[in-house]
């Protein structure tokens, strides 16, 4: 009993609001031994979050409590724990770093500020010593020339980067204990695979015990050494991660597992007919300066890109963010302006104005990322998928047209008799059902689809996935779909554009580029999205 | 797909929205609030019944078995045997002739803003009745305390001002058109205001740049002297008065709105509207307006007791309403010239207070519906 650090005995979370109580985590045990990786997975909802917060007591009290349970780090119960011995566990024997590296920096104090007011605050660190310490541990993480950084403020700083001054700041006081609460999430597949690397490597040098929350049940296999599977607030399945993986027990983790999306894309056909034609298509937005304004360089978001994409096929863009996929989307469907030709089912329309586009409009549709912000919170599910048909189908009768909103989300796999909710009342991968039957309400030719799985829970992303293939098989559409995650394309894609800094790396049928990518980028890429591997760290940087 | 069949109508739960359910649930929480709404409402249904709760004319009246209705209708005096072109219903002779061929039914107070009570114990102003003793009260009248004119309906329960008119009718006249003064301008410039902020947020750009200087400027002009000049080339009105206001008032709303359509442009539905071919106009009206009428909604309330009090200060300065128009800023005008009479402060200091109190409330209440993070305990 000795090795173990901590020891989270029967925990429960309950949450009180407005008369209401929600118990997000229920009677929970797990221990975690001196040196050893934890993850705690799950999908969203599932209270993962909610327990390792309550190890550090970070829940918002007195809306949340815990009706039962102990958390003994070190043997000493953090529940019963006063703020003062609170405050000095956090940040010294327990450190965490969060999701969203782009808010959980202060963006008014230099690098050098953050991590010197952890050493003041801990081990009374003043001075050319604390700036000492700074440095060794900016160099830790992988900073490059770190000297140069300690005066930068967060913005100045990439993704990657604040995620590792974070984790320089948890390594401050050599901790014990780490939470990483979903450390890789907002960061793109290179990236991740290089935090990744950087926190293992971390853990082994200073010999300290990891709480690893995630969703990625590829990044488990890769970093954990036991895995606990959450569902519903309750730990349903513990065990040594090559065993789970190997053996799951319960069928929640199975279906975990089965999850990955699946299936074949639709066969290359030069035989169908061109639905959307790009030539050269540019997006350059201006930079101005000077009193004048003047146009003094272009950010250029889409530079110079061909591509065609017929019937019932489907065109995959990858690539990392800002890498232009979103802008080049959008430029196609004439969303924002742009130059170069872009044909539609053989009309120019790259000069129409608005107005002009309108009657097109609903034979190319989109769907958009985040299925929390794309449905008009304020609208029923039948307004929202009907609107469309009110535009360009004024003719339709009021019954006429509520048939067809009906046959559309039966289509889509959602019981017609929900149309009189509210978005609020669907559950992510329902509100993208919708977000897609209000698409295919219209009877589109071609979709464009940003990234419509990457707000979705794994098994989530895995149905829509299947439904998105049955949909195009059914109407022989055209998708233009436009992902950072390389497994969703693979699923879906018979041609892949890798992009990058609004440029073309590799284009091509998906099937060579996915087993024999040519460019140094596009292997860098594929290692880190399939093996979670940081290689060729050249090619990405460049 | 025709298996689908047609569903009957959304299974109805009321009126609101799920999301104004919500509202609704959140503003009766504010229990102060939510109180003091009702109340207002109550007070300003009465105010607006005026002509029936304080009158110089009976509410129905039959003489020589004819009904007559002198709220609602003018009667020349030739009718009842006088000369006057409107009747004097509170004149002696003429009560003593209705009464004599048949009856009338007096509202509860028997004066209007303006009547002039002419049965005063001493000069005007005179103190509220109950500070007097029998005798005083109706000495003025012919017969006394005896006399039949000196019943409750004929007494200044809140006094006269310093033209005999009587306090508690001015005071019920004038917290009315405070309040539908202060509506209308409300209304009006949220209109306005959100018309443009909405039309600078959505198109934002060179609109917004040359609209944002134009407010900028147009909000910098001294209002107050403005007015003032205005006041001096214009005759005074009800409605000259809410149009000068109303070039100034629009810019409050502008503001959040802006800022609301601005942030909301970009919402994804927005761009999804934009893809299913939706117009502008629409996308403004059913997708982003929702958003900003939270704000102002939420402003509402305190625009309106704003509006109140700048009507009140102008009265007060004398370059508002008319003059012998109810208000309660003249009132206080009064009071301060007539400080041994201070029933003339007081009440319009009550009725100010009460009534800017309700609706500083009532928008606190408006303000937690609307707060979409509101718990409670």
């Amino acid at each position: 009993m000795t090795d173990t650090l901590l020891s989270v005995r029967d925990l429960s979370v309950a949450f009180h609001q407005g008369g209401d109580t929600s118990v997000a985590v229920d009677h929970i045990s797990f221990d975690i031994r001196r040196g050893e990786t934890v993850a705690l997975v799950g999908e969203s909802g599932s209270g993962k979050s909610v327990s390792a917060n309550s190890i550090l007591k970070l829940l918002p009290y007195p809306a949340a409590s815990h009706p039962s349970g102990a958390i003994l780090f070190n043997g000493k119960d953090l529940l019963k724990a006063s703020d003062a011995e609170l405050r000095h566990v956090r940040g010294n024997d327990i450190t965490m770093i969060f999701q969203e590296p782009m808010t959980s920096l202060n963006p008014l104090h230099t690098i050098e500020q953050q991590i010197g007011e952890i050493l003041e605050l801990h081990q009374d660190l003043k001075g050319p010593a604390a700036r000492a310490r700074t440095l060794e541990l900016l160099n830790q993480v992988g900073i490059r020339e770190a000297e140069k950084r300690l005066g930068a403020y967060p913005h100045q700083l990439s993704g990657g980067q604040r995620q590792r001054v974070m984790i320089a700041m948890a390594l401050a006081n050599r901790p014990e204990l780490l939470i990483a609460d979903e450390p890789t999430t907002a960061l793109d597949v290179t990236v991740q695979a290089q935090i990744l690397e950087l926190l293992k490597s971390l853990k082994d040098q200073h010999g300290m015990s990891m709480l690893f929350i995630t969703h990625d049940l590829g990044i488990v296999r890769k970093i954990a050494d036991r895995v606990c599977v959450m569902t519903k607030g309750k730990i349903v399945e513990t065990g040594p991660t090559a065993e789970i993986f190997a053996n799951p027990q319960h069928a929640y983790t199975r279906h975990l597992l089965a999850s990955e999306p699946k299936g074949e894309p639709p066969p290359s056909d030069a035989s169908k007919p061109i639905v959307v034609e790009g030539k050269d298509v540019k997006v350059w937005f201006p930079i101005r300066a000077g009193f004048l304004r003047r146009v003094v360089d272009h950010v250029k978001a889409v530079d110079g890109i061909d591509l065609t994409l017929r019937a019932g096929q489907t065109l995959g863009v990858v690539g990392e963010s800002g890498s232009g996929k979103t802008t080049l989307g959008l430029a196609l469907t004439r969303l924002i302006s742009s130059k170069g030709r872009i044909a539609f089912v053989g009309q120019d329309i790259d000069a129409y104005s608005f107005g002009e586009m309108r009657p097109l409009r609903n034979r190319m549709q989109v769907v958009f990322q985040d299925p929390y912000g794309s449905l008009s919170p304020r609208m029923s599910v039948a307004d929202i998928i009907g609107e469309g048909l009110k535009i360009h189908e004024r003719a339709l009768s009021d019954d006429a047209r509520d048939a067809r909103v009906a046959a559309a989300l039966q289509e889509v796999g959602l019981d017609p008799a929900t149309r009189w909710r509210y978005p609020h009342e669907f559950s992510g991968g329902q509100r993208q059902r919708i977000a897609i039957a209000r698409a295919m309400v219209l009877k589109p030719q071609f979709v464009m689809l940003d990234e419509p799985t990457s707000a979705l829970d794994m098994s989530v992303q895995a149905q829509v996935v299947d439904l998105l293939r049955d949909l195009q098989r059914k109407h022989n559409l055209a998708y233009l779909f436009i992902s950072h995650d390389l497994k969703v394309v693979r699923a879906l894609a018979n041609e892949v554009i890798v992009m990058r800094l609004g440029k073309v790396v590799e284009q091509g049928p998906a099937e060579r580029i996915f087993s024999a990518p040519v460019e140094d980028y596009t292997k860098a890429l594929m290692a880190a999205a399939f093996n979670l591997e940081a290689v060729n760290l050249s090619a990405i940087r460049q | 797909m025709s298996t689908v069949a047609t569903y009957a109508a959304p299974p109805q739960k009321g009126w609101l929205t799920p999301i104004g359910r919500r509202r609704w649930q959140n503003f009766k929480a504010n229990r102060r609030g939510y109180w003091s709404f009702w109340l207002f409402l109550l007070l300003f249904g009465l105010s607006l019944c005026a002509e029936f709760i304080a009158n110089d004319k009976p509410i129905v009246a039959s003489y020589k078995g004819e009904i007559l209705f002198p709220v609602l209708v003018d009667y020349p005096e030739e009718k009842f045997g006088g000369f006057l072109a409107e009747t004097d219903f509170r004149s002696d002779f003429i009560r003593d002739e209705i009464e004599a061929n048949g009856w009338m039914v007096w509202p509860p107070i028997r004066y209007s803003y303006q009547t002039v009570n002419s049965n005063i114990p001493h000069s005007a102003p005179t103190a509220p009745f109950w500070l007097m003793s029998e005798e005083e009260r109706c000495s003025a009248y012919p017969q006394g305390a005896a006399d039949p004119g000196c019943m409750l309906g004929n007494l200044n329960w809140l006094g006269t001002d310093d033209q005999a008119r009587d306090v508690m009718a001015r005071m019920i006249y004038g917290f009315r058109i405070s309040v539908l003064f202060g509506l209308v301008l409300t209304i009006a410039s949220a209109l306005i205001g959100v018309s443009a902020g909405a039309v600078q947020g959505y198109f934002g750009g060179w609109t917004d740049l040359l609209l944002q200087r134009f407010i900028e400027i147009w909000s910098s002009m001294p209002v107050l002297y403005i007015l003032l000049i205005i006041a001096a080339i214009l005759p005074p009105g009800f409605f000259i008065l809410l149009g000068i206001m109303l070039l100034f008032s629009w810019v409050g709303f502008v503001g959040v709105v802006r800022a609301e359509f601005l942030r909301a442009r970009n919402f994804e539905y927005v761009n999804a509207a934009r893809a299913l071919g939706v117009g502008n106009g629409t996308i403004m009206y059913r997708h982003l307006l929702p958003n900003a009428m939270v704000a102002t909604l939420t402003f509402l309330p305190f625009i309106l007791s704003g509006s109140i009090t700048t009507l009140t200060s102008l009265d007060f300065l004398g370059f508002g309403m008319p003059p012998g128009s109810p208000s309660l800023g003249e009132m206080i005008a009064q009071g301060k010239s007539n400080l041994q009479a201070p029933w003339l402060g007081l009440t319009a200091f009550c009725a100010m207070s009460v009534m800017l109190s309700l609706l500083i409330f009532v928008g606190e209440a408006t303000r937690d519906a609307f707060d979409p993070r509101k718990t409670f305990r």
